[in-house]
């Protein structure tokens, strides 16, 4: 096995780990919409951070948590969130693309931020991206309790002695480090997919939250590991390799549910 | 008596509106309290201010150090995406064994349900189960919003069965929000008539004579007050062992008003 390949399985199965957990609170909460945001505002990150010539991860981590905190304080406005967050969505793309152009003198590889580079992770990536997964992982674990009883019902929460409020800072925390680290290797345009189709199939197969988590990180690392296979043997770009497996698992889970339901 | 929950002069605004104005009460132990009110008196509301989820524009909440609330909320709805059994909601945020679950439930007169999906419950299942989960949680006190809506009559009748029950043996406070007029007079201890401001309270016989409430309702001479008046000899004449003694003195006539039993 050629060493940028193990690299790269093992990049995207971190990712994995931590994608799937996560994008089963933003399935549950309805937040689809909200990691696209976050993941389209990552471009503006990366022109940020070139331009002030800060490290990448930085800048996509900064803009996702603006992109979080602007949209929270809009929706607490009463402002319809669809709306706002096509809005947001796209012209935080456009504003990062427009950005990006204008920085002469650095050659900026645009293609790999828009549908990531799994393939030229070096180590130090690695490193970052599994630490990064970890945190998010903890960060889950730690909460697990309130952030499940916010989803279920921020006023039941409150009654219990939760802070919502907390729980969704803790949320969106999580969800800008996790773009942060997608960014690399499913690109901006794809990320949402990593968040949002694991946990999907995984809803067709769990009995239990704790369950649909679980099943949603051990399927999104099937299809990272089914999608770099692909994108080998077909010769296909990686990152949309993966999102395109994740797919195909979903419309599978989807029928073994729909047949599991008619049988019970 | 040393109060559970005590509000001082708590006023709530949405927006501009001001919706609830300078309102003071306090539960005591083992004390039954309904809030009761037209729609939009700004019930629904002041529980949730009480409970912390809505914040205050004036005043102050106090509660007894450690109070532990529990909350059966006027409406929930379980987001289809999110796999969740009746039993491991019941089980939110603390576990509980499947044999305390079991009995919770049989008290609301549900069985064998523990192991279905909570969104297919009816509603007046899932209002059930929500009193199954409060009650489970052995709290101080018990608030309910509007706790019999979706139940049929006997339903309805076993309920507040149960809750004279629960009060009874755990000494819990209760606070409830109604506008069922008869149940409200026969089960409750005090009753605060609320229509953005406390208009009048007492002991049910005080408030049903008092011509803030018989205004508020729309009643004319008769009404309601015949109905309550019926019952309310009932439970004299007998000394029911519903009749919990807090040193209640019914005959007080309209002098009362605002100044409850319970009130210290």
């Amino acid at each position: 096995m050629d060493d940028f390949l193990v690299r790269a399985g093992l990049a995207g199965v971190g990712l994995a780990l931590a994608a799937g957990p996560l994008g089963s609170f933003v399935v549950w909460r309805r937040m689809a919409y909200f990691g696209d945001a976050t993941a389209h505002a990552a471009i503006l990150g990366v022109a940020l951070a070139l331009a002030l010539d800060l490290p990448i991860g930085f800048g996509t981590l900064f803009i996702g948590l603006l992109m979080a905190a602007t949209v929270s304080t809009l929706a607490a406005r009463g402002w319809a969130m669809d709306t706002t967050l096509g809005v947001l969505a796209h012209s935080a793309l456009a504003f990062g693309l427009v950005a990006v152009s204008f920085l002469n003198g650095v050659r900026v590889d645009l293609q790999a931020y828009l549908f990531g580079d799994i393939l030229a992770v070096s180590r130090a990536d690695l490193a970052m991206i599994w630490l990064g997964a970890l945190v998010v992982i903890g960060l889950l674990i730690w909460r697990w309790s309130g952030l499940l009883m916010s989803t279920v019902s921020p006023d039941l929460a409150q009654a219990s002695g939760f802070r919502p409020d907390f729980e969704r800072l803790i949320l969106t925390l999580a969800l800008a480090l996790t773009v942060a680290l997608a960014l690399k290797i499913v690109g901006a345009l794809l990320i949402a997919a990593m968040l949002i189709t694991p946990a999907a199939a995984a809803r067709n197969l769990a009995r239990s939250p704790e369950a649909m988590a679980l099943w949603a990180a051990a399927l999104g690392a099937c299809s990272t590991l089914f999608g770099l296979w692909l994108s080998l043997h077909f010769d296909t770009p990686a990152g949309p390799s993966i999102v395109a497996a994740a797919a195909v698992i979903f419309a599978l889970c989807t029928l073994i549910g729909k047949s599991s339901l008619g049988r019970a | 008596m040393s109060a559970l929950i005590s509000a001082e002069n708590i006023c709530l605004r949405y927006g501009t509106t001001e919706v609830l104005h300078d309102i003071s009460l306090s539960v005591a132990r083992s004390e039954i309290l309904t809030l009761l009110g037209p729609n939009g008196s700004g019930k629904s509301s002041l529980l949730r201010a009480l409970i912390g989820i809505l914040p205050l524009s004036h005043g102050a909440i106090r509660r007894a150090p450690g109070l532990k609330i529990g909350y059966v909320p006027q409406k929930l709805t379980i987001d289809r995406s999110l796999p969740l059994m009746v039993g491991r909601f019941l089980a939110l945020p603390k576990r509980q064994t499947p044999q305390d679950i079991a009995q919770a439930l049989q008290r609301v007169g549900l069985e064998n349900i523990a192991a279905l999906p909570l969104a297919g419950l009816s509603g007046g299942q899932f209002q059930r189960v929500l009193l199954a989960r409060a009650i489970l949680l052995k709290p101080d006190l018990l608030i309910l919003d509007e706790p019999t809506q979706g139940l049929d009559q006997r339903g309805e009748a076993n309920f507040y069965h149960l809750i004279e029950e629960l009060r009874a043996q755990t000494g819990m406070g209760i606070l409830m929000v109604s506008h069922d007029l008869h149940v409200v007079m026969s089960a409750s201890d005090r009753v605060i008539c609320l229509n953005g401001h406390i208009c009048c309270q007492g002991t049910p016989l005080v408030v049903s004579n008092a011509p803030e409430y018989r205004a508020l309702f729309g009643l004319g001479t008769k009404g309601a007050f015949a109905l309550y008046q019926h019952d309310h000899d009932h439970e004299h004449d007998h000394n029911t062992p519903h009749d919990h003694d807090h040193n209640h003195d019914h005959a007080h006539g309209a002098k009362e008003i605002s100044k409850g039993p319970n009130n210290g």
